[in-house]
């Protein structure tokens, strides 16, 4: 039987629902034409027991056809449900009480080559769990109807060469009319992903925008231990540490509450990193140890690529080979000149 | 003594002579010929052409291959100012039979030829939405 939060509070959610813009959380969106308009996005990543869970939300804001969104992920899911209904809106309420701001949203794309690991579908949304490569979620994107923006190939690649497992949600707007949902009606999605140290993909919200446009985002952590996060947020980075210390107990009871939220633990530490970012600020990920060790990682956070084998190219391949015959050559002569220019045996007369 | 002299000069001329050969296989070999070129193949990569300047011949075919290593769609048209500023505000999605105007699909190859008529310094763009901005330009001297 699901608990309710009081209904003050959840009134105080929807509130915020109703003043929010369209958004999506750690997804890059896309538009049937290519567009993407994003405001401020809330996204929410616990990571407990081993687990990440991932909560965003996809928001209903009108118009017909279908749009959808990618979302990079560090992991397989083990579940993809439709989320609780107020996890988010509280968190809000936890670190910005009563303010005008709000939501979040999120996810997907595939593609044609791409293992297809799940197909879910949660209201309005069909979601998609692949594990492929940029090529295969651009193609799927294309054969999808949708337009991805002129950085997607690297973007995606970004991506790939670190996790080859996306989540492709596409929003049928259509439906959620018939559904009855209403304009700013948000669609919260919860993703499980055990993985050993948990990683929020941060580029991917700059998707599509061009670069004098702003990223605004809010990314709640609750971890068993004060996180390490990598970059750390400075400002100049374009991320804000707003807020970092124990969760509240009545914060973690009310998200424990929420539906699917049962593996809130009894004690956490709850961070809020808040970006503000000229979109080409954000060429990197927000790699978070939540071990206690104090070691985030520099390839989960897309500082550097994992190490891999390169392979030589054609080109290479002649320049090494013109640089070797070109050393080789001038060996000879210096060792030549050297002989011509040394003392020489005569025969005596 | 004269002749150690002349064999030194030799072997210095030699050395002068290798290093210099050595040196132009070398940049040949890293960047492309700037001479006009009957064949040429342009990559894309990441959304850019590459490379991002050409130089082509006036009356003779030039076959240009187009190696679209995105997976998604691009344009490859080249032409003057006027035609550059009629994609820009065009509607037309495609540009089936025009050698100058071609779409690349996604992870694909398309071959054009084309013979240009007299001098001048053209660009070929990609006129899908976006992606002029973000650097899908290159420039071709067409020269006798």
């Amino acid at each position: 039987m699901r608990r309710r939060l009081p209904a003050a509070l959840l009134g105080a959610g929807m509130a915020l629902l109703l003043v929010a813009g369209p958004t999506l959380a750690c997804g890059g969106l896309i538009g049937p034409n290519g567009a993407v308009n994003l405001l401020r996005t809330t996204t929410f990543a616990g990571y407990h027991d081993g687990v990440e869970h991932y909560v965003t939300a996809f928001q209903f804001q009108g118009g017909g056809g279908a749009f959808g969104s990618i979302t990079p992920l560090p992991g397989v899911p083990s579940s993809v449900e439709k989320g609780g209904d107020w996890t988010l809106q509280r968190l809000i309420r936890e670190t910005d009480p009563p303010v005008s701001r709000v939501s979040l949203d999120f996810l997907a794309a595939q593609s044609a080559g791409a293992e297809v690991l799940m197909q879910v579908r949660i209201d309005a949304l069909d979601v998609t769990v692949l594990k492929g490569g940029a090529a295969d979620v651009g193609q799927w994107a294309s054969q999808h109807g949708f337009r991805l923006p002129p950085d997607a190939p690297e973007v995606l690649d970004f991506y790939a060469k670190r996790s080859p497992i996306f989540l492709a949600a596409v929003f049928d707007a259509d439906a959620a009319q018939q559904r009855g949902q209403a304009i700013g009606d948000g669609t919260p999605v919860h993703i499980t992903i055990p993985t050993p140290n948990p990683w929020v993909p941060i580029r991917i919200l700059g998707l599509g925008k061009t670069a004098d446009a702003r990223v605004d985002a809010d990314v709640y952590l609750l971890t068993d231990h004060q996180p390490a996060l990598l970059p750390t947020p400075t400002g100049s980075n374009g991320m804000n540490l707003d807020n970092s210390e124990q969760a509240s107990q009545s914060l973690l009871n009310d998200l424990r509450s929420d539906s699917g939220m049962g593996w809130v633990p009894t004690d956490g530490w709850l961070t809020k990193i808040a970006i503000d970012a000229d979109a080409p600020q954000l060429s990197y990920d927000l790699a978070i140890d939540a071990s206690g060790q104090g070691v985030p990682s520099w390839v989960q956070a897309g500082l550097e690529m994992p190490v891999q084998i390169k392979l030589v190219d054609q080109t290479t391949t002649i320049r090494a080979l013109l640089a070797a015959i070109l050393a080789i050559g001038v060996l000879i002569l210096v060792l030549q000149l050297g002989r011509m220019a040394g003392p020489r045996m005569t025969n005596p007369a | 003594m004269s002749r150690n002299r002349a064999r030194l000069a030799l072997g210095a001329g030699l050395v002068a002579l290798v290093l210099a050969a050595g040196a132009a296989a070398v940049a040949l070999a890293g960047r492309p010929v700037a001479t006009p070129a009957t064949a040429i193949t342009i990559e894309i990569k990441y959304s850019h052409f590459n490379p991002s300047a050409i130089t082509v011949p006036v009356g003779v075919p030039v076959t240009i291959t187009l190696v679209n290593d995105d997976p998604i769609d691009h344009e490859w048209i080249i032409g003057d100012d006027a035609i550059q500023q009629k994609h820009r505000t065009g509607t037309e999605l495609l540009h089936p039979v025009r050698p100058t105007e071609q779409v690349i699909p996604a992870l694909s190859t398309r071959v054009t030829t084309i013979t240009f008529d007299h001098p001048a310094q053209w660009k070929y763009i990609c006129h899908l939405p976006g992606h002029e901005a973000y650097g899908m330009v290159g420039v071709a001297d067409i020269v006798r």
